[in-house]
């Protein structure tokens, strides 16, 4: 009876345990199945200070079991010293070891927050890409600047390329991430954040945002799709051949609020757009106002000249 | 006249409709019920006008429990929404109003459950472990209670009239600002907020004072209690961190209000200081709710192992150490907003210091175990099931406080599934423990046990059932506040899951209810005459069970760190002297309650923009404080024969429950 007591438990956590590790197995995607050098590094690092950590959390939990077995009210046989309550050499023991740990884990994160910062380009011989990121409510824009290419929801690089993203919003802040690839940073109006990403294994990704912005946020998805060089080379082609032209006057059509929405491409950018979409919050003119229509742009030059006249 | 009120304020979905009916039916039933049973004289001048801590206390810890069942409520249909919502099925609950019911969820549960909770234990117990016969400020502590319980009131009201905030519980801008939440709900989160953080900074000024100024004589600061002392240096963090939370809500309303741009994104404002200085309260709010739990704890621990607290200076110490750090780590919160990697790392290693202060306590709570005699009564079960999942709460933050591992784990379902595993795991398991603890020093008579230790296994599995399928889910990708989910990728396996557990754990709540119920019918078995059914230390166990309306017939003298633990096995034994003398005692004023009352209106108008009624009740609310202000005869003396008699009849009245 008393072996079924700790049996059960036991076995009832094990199989949950296995069935995850299957379950992940067999689905994967996320961090913990990286396709990128960045998503690679940063997996490595967690289950580095993973097990750095279970050098405090074993024992404790160890402890925590046997103490509370050990020196139940039952157990007579157990030694019981109800004065003992300070020790220098323990206590010390257990403010130096975490310490240590703590020590360890710092240099860890000194040396690998520099190395892994989404801001640092990443060395390779290949000639990176620029790829320009809106968060729009709720879809993904990207510009392609050197191509003149711009797509909606569907991201495709070259495997093995690093790439430069841009990337900034229009829309309450949304966070940027392709799990498999590499960590997220977040989209903000009126300012440009920068990633550098590559992929190193072909295949389509999840991509979204990490970080509530309405409505819609539960359709802000997009594709991630990484390839060779030439089917990167390919999918150009067939961006160039969309009818349709990023403008600024389309862009103002792109950008009301919409969601769940699918591909679409741009065969041309306006050059510049970006920086335009950048810099619309520092203009007065494009103040938000909160009485009427959502936005009111107007020029004062204008209204000026309606008063003369 | 109205301002924004008009009739589409009133609600029009079914499942609003039905939560609004039963408030209403709920209410309704509670104002007959009184009405029945002649109660209102007795509601008026026993509860809603007292200024008696212990009372207080009591209300506190009620408001929370209907709190509980709400923002509960609130989590059952997110789970549930999450589970169904796959693929072509978008489940049954809107975006618009999914994303309130998160935002309410986070709101009532920090604000209106923990910290009621909290306040509610504190008021309790603090004055008596310090031999104090009141808090420093009695008017002032009825006036925090009731402006906590009408802010949760306004919460409440924006379920029937109009709508919450969808922002989520922090309301980042510029999601939150007039542009893009151009209805009342962020209006009424902004008021409710700042209505009940002035309770909260007026409760935390009251016990910093209490402790540094009510200490019965003997009683040192480093012999005080360690809830005593965890509460004392939570009472700090609320000092100094609450007004940057008005400071930073009152920002955000003059944006709403005057168009004004603190954190538009254009116009000069810059959201970043927003998010910035929300976690510069937040970061502190997590350990406010987190150090009177290590206290709770603390005691516990050391009652049922039958032994002393092991390494109390380096309690304090580590106490005091979290205190400050938690003022240090306010950036790990947002690494992915760009702060550059020097900055990210200073942040990272600050938060993984607080761990070794945080490792040190669990150790001193293992080697209270050690050579103990462990008795598993309910309150040790929850520091033994507290200190099982605390520590994986503990691994997993100190995970995500790797800004390179944040990267890829902010705002995922792996984050949380960290921050419900250190906040059930720690301070709810610990509230729980400390309400089982005290209960029969609160109400006569103790818990059902049997009830309390089936409570407890169902928290304990549901949490783990519930949350460990949303750390693989953070894990494989999935980001929290999502409304619906891409099918094909096994995440809904894992959200069913997740919502068995969620289920695992509402009947653990429904036991819990239970218990309250068949303990209060079982209360004549369960009495505790002797006021001190666990064998506990502190002076809080040294009056009678429920202490009388002055606490202490005498101010105890304290000797050492164990103060009653030493007058029952010590050479300080102290007789019960027969002599008494009278007590001054504060008198009740029902100036708290109109003050709070009015705030709900003035909060009410103000969301709803009915200016001649934010005037009145504004000139309304400094009427009643300057009346209040110029009341001189606010204490009354018991007479030494009424203290003389009661302490005669204190064991009669006990038995007569």
């Amino acid at each position: 009876m008393k072996m079924l007591k700790v049996f059960v438990p036991f076995l009832f956590v094990t199989s949950f345990l296995v069935f995850y590790y299957f379950h992940i197995q067999k689905y994967g995607g996320g961090m913990i199945d990286p396709a990128g050098i960045i998503a690679v590094a940063e997996k490595n690092l967690m289950l580095t200070a993973f097990g750095l950590m279970m050098i405090v959390v074993v024992p404790v939990f160890i402890m925590l079991f046997a103490f509370a077995w050990r020196y139940r009210a039952g157990n007579k046989h157990a030694k019981y010293s109800p004065d003992f309550h300070e020790s220098k050499t323990l206590e010390i023991i257990w403010w130096i070891v975490p310490g240590f740990i703590v020590f360890l884990l710092a240099i860890i994160t000194w040396k690998s927050t520099h190395e892994l910062d989404p801001y640092k380009p990443l060395v390779s011989d290949k000639k990176p890409i620029t790829i320009q990121v809106v968060a729009l409510d709720w879809k993904w824009l990207f510009i392609y600047p050197d191509e003149q290419i711009a797509t909606v929801n569907l991201l495709q690089i070259p495997k093995d390329v690093p790439i430069n993203f841009r990337i900034t919003a229009d829309a309450p802040m949304n966070s940027f991430w392709i799990p498999q690839l590499g960590g997220q940073v977040y989209a903000m109006g009126g300012m440009t954040t920068q990633l550098h990403l590559m992929g190193s294994k072909e295949g389509d990704y999840k991509g979204l945002s990490a970080n509530f912005s309405g409505d819609g946020f539960g359709g802000m998805k997009f594709i991630a799709r990484v390839s060779s060089v030439s089917s990167y080379e390919d999918w150009l082609k067939e961006v160039r051949n969309s009818p349709y032209a990023l403008t600024e006057s389309e862009y103002e059509m792109l950008r009301k609020p919409t969601s769940y929405d699918g591909i679409f491409y741009y065969a041309f950018s306006q050059p510049g757009l970006f920086q335009k979409i950048v810099d619309r919050y520092m203009l007065p003119e494009n103040s938000f106002s909160p009485d009427g229509t959502q936005y009111k742009v107007k020029s004062h030059r204008h209204d000026k000249h309606d008063k003369l006249e | 006249m109205f301002g924004k009120l008009t009739l589409d304020a009133f609600p029009n979905d079914v499942i609003v409709i039905v939560a609004s009916l039963l408030m209403v039916v709920v209410a309704s039933l509670v104002i007959g019920l009184l009405f029945y049973f002649k109660k209102w004289k007795w509601l008026w001048n026993e509860w809603i006008t007292t200024v008696d801590h212990k009372k207080i206390g009591i209300m506190y810890i009620l408001l929370s429990t209907v709190m509980f069942i709400r923002g509960f409520t609130d989590a059952m249909l997110m789970r549930t929404q999450q589970a169904v919502s796959v693929g072509e099925s978008y489940g049954f609950l809107p975006p618009d109003h999914y994303d309130q019911i998160f935002t309410a969820h986070g709101v009532i549960m920090i604000f209106f459950v923990a910290m009621p909770l909290m306040f509610g234990l504190i008021n309790f117990v603090l004055p008596l472990q310090i031999g104090a016969r009141d808090a420093a400020f009695p008017f002032l502590n009825s006036l925090s209670f009731w402006l906590t319980f009408f802010a949760a009131m306004l919460v409440n009201a924006s379920l029937a009239i109009g709508d919450f905030a969808a922002t989520g519980w922090l309301a980042y801008p510029p999601l939150s600002g007039i542009q893009f939440s151009p209805g009342v709900g962020v209006d009424y989160y902004i008021w409710a907020l700042q209505i009940g953080g002035v309770g909260t900074l007026l409760s935390a000024i009251n016990f910093f004072v209490t402790v540094l100024m009510m200490r019965a004589p003997g009683m040192t600061l480093m012999r005080m209690p360690v809830f005593t002392w965890t509460s004392f240096c939570s009472m700090i963090l609320v000092i100094v961190s609450f007004p940057i939370l008005t400071a930073t809500l009152f920002m955000l309303s003059l944006d709403r209000y005057f168009g004004m741009h603190f954190f538009t994104m254009d116009g000069g404002g810059n959201p970043m200081m927003y998010i910035n200085l929300i976690w510069a309260w937040g970061h502190p709010e997590v350990y406010i709710l987190m150090l009177p739990a290590f206290g709770i704890f603390s005691e516990i621990v050391s009652t049922f192992a039958k032994k002393r607290l092991f390494g109390y200076t380096t309690m304090i110490y580590a106490t005091i150490a979290i205190t400050v750090l938690s003022f240090l780590v306010w950036v790990h919160h947002f690494f992915t907003m760009g702060s550059g990697a020097s900055v990210n790392a200073f942040f990272g290693i600050m938060t993984m210091i607080i761990a070794i202060p945080t490792g040190v306590k669990i150790f001193n709570w293992l080697f209270t175990m050690y050579r103990g005699r462990i008795t598993f009564a309910s309150p040790m079960l929850w520091m033994i099931g507290f200190i099982a999942t605390f520590t994986f709460g503990g691994m997993t933050g100190v995970l995500l406080s790797l800004p390179a591992v944040d990267f890829q784990l902010h705002n995922s379902l792996f984050l949380v599934a960290h921050f419900h595993n250190t906040i059930i795991g720690g301070v709810l398991f610990g509230y729980f423990a400390g309400v089982a603890y005290w209960f029969p020093k609160i109400f006569g008579f103790s818990l059902n046990e049997k009830l309390g230790k089936l409570a407890f296994w169902h928290w304990i599995l549901g949490f783990f059932v519930a949350f460990t399928p949303l750390y693989i889910l953070g894990l494989l990708g999935m980001t929290r506040r999502l409304q619906h989910i891409e099918g094909g990728n096994g995440w809904q396996t894992l959200l069913i899951i997740s919502l068995c557990g969620a289920v695992i754990i509402g009947i653990g709540i429904v036991i819990q209810l239970v218990q309250i119920v068949v303990s209060f019918l079982q209360r004549k078995k369960n009495l505790d005459t002797t006021g001190d059914p666990w064998d506990g230390r502190n002076l809080e166990w040294s009056t009678s069970s429920p202490p009388p309306h002055y606490n202490f017939a005498h101010i105890p003298t304290v000797y050492g760190r164990q103060a009653f633990w030493d007058m029952k096995y010590g050479n300080e034994y102290q007789n019960l002297h027969h002599h008494f003398e009278d007590i001054t005692m504060p008198k009740n004023t029902p100036a708290g309650f109109f003050i709070a009352g009015l705030s709900f209106v003035l909060g009410f108008s103000l969301v709803w923009h009915i200016w001649w009624l934010v005037v009145i009740s504004f000139l309304a609310i400094l009427f009643v404080v300057i009346m209040r202000s110029f009341e001189e005869d606010t204490e009354y003396i018991i007479p030494k024969e009424t203290i003389a008699l009661h302490e005669a009849s204190r064991h009669h009245y006990l038995k007569a429950l």
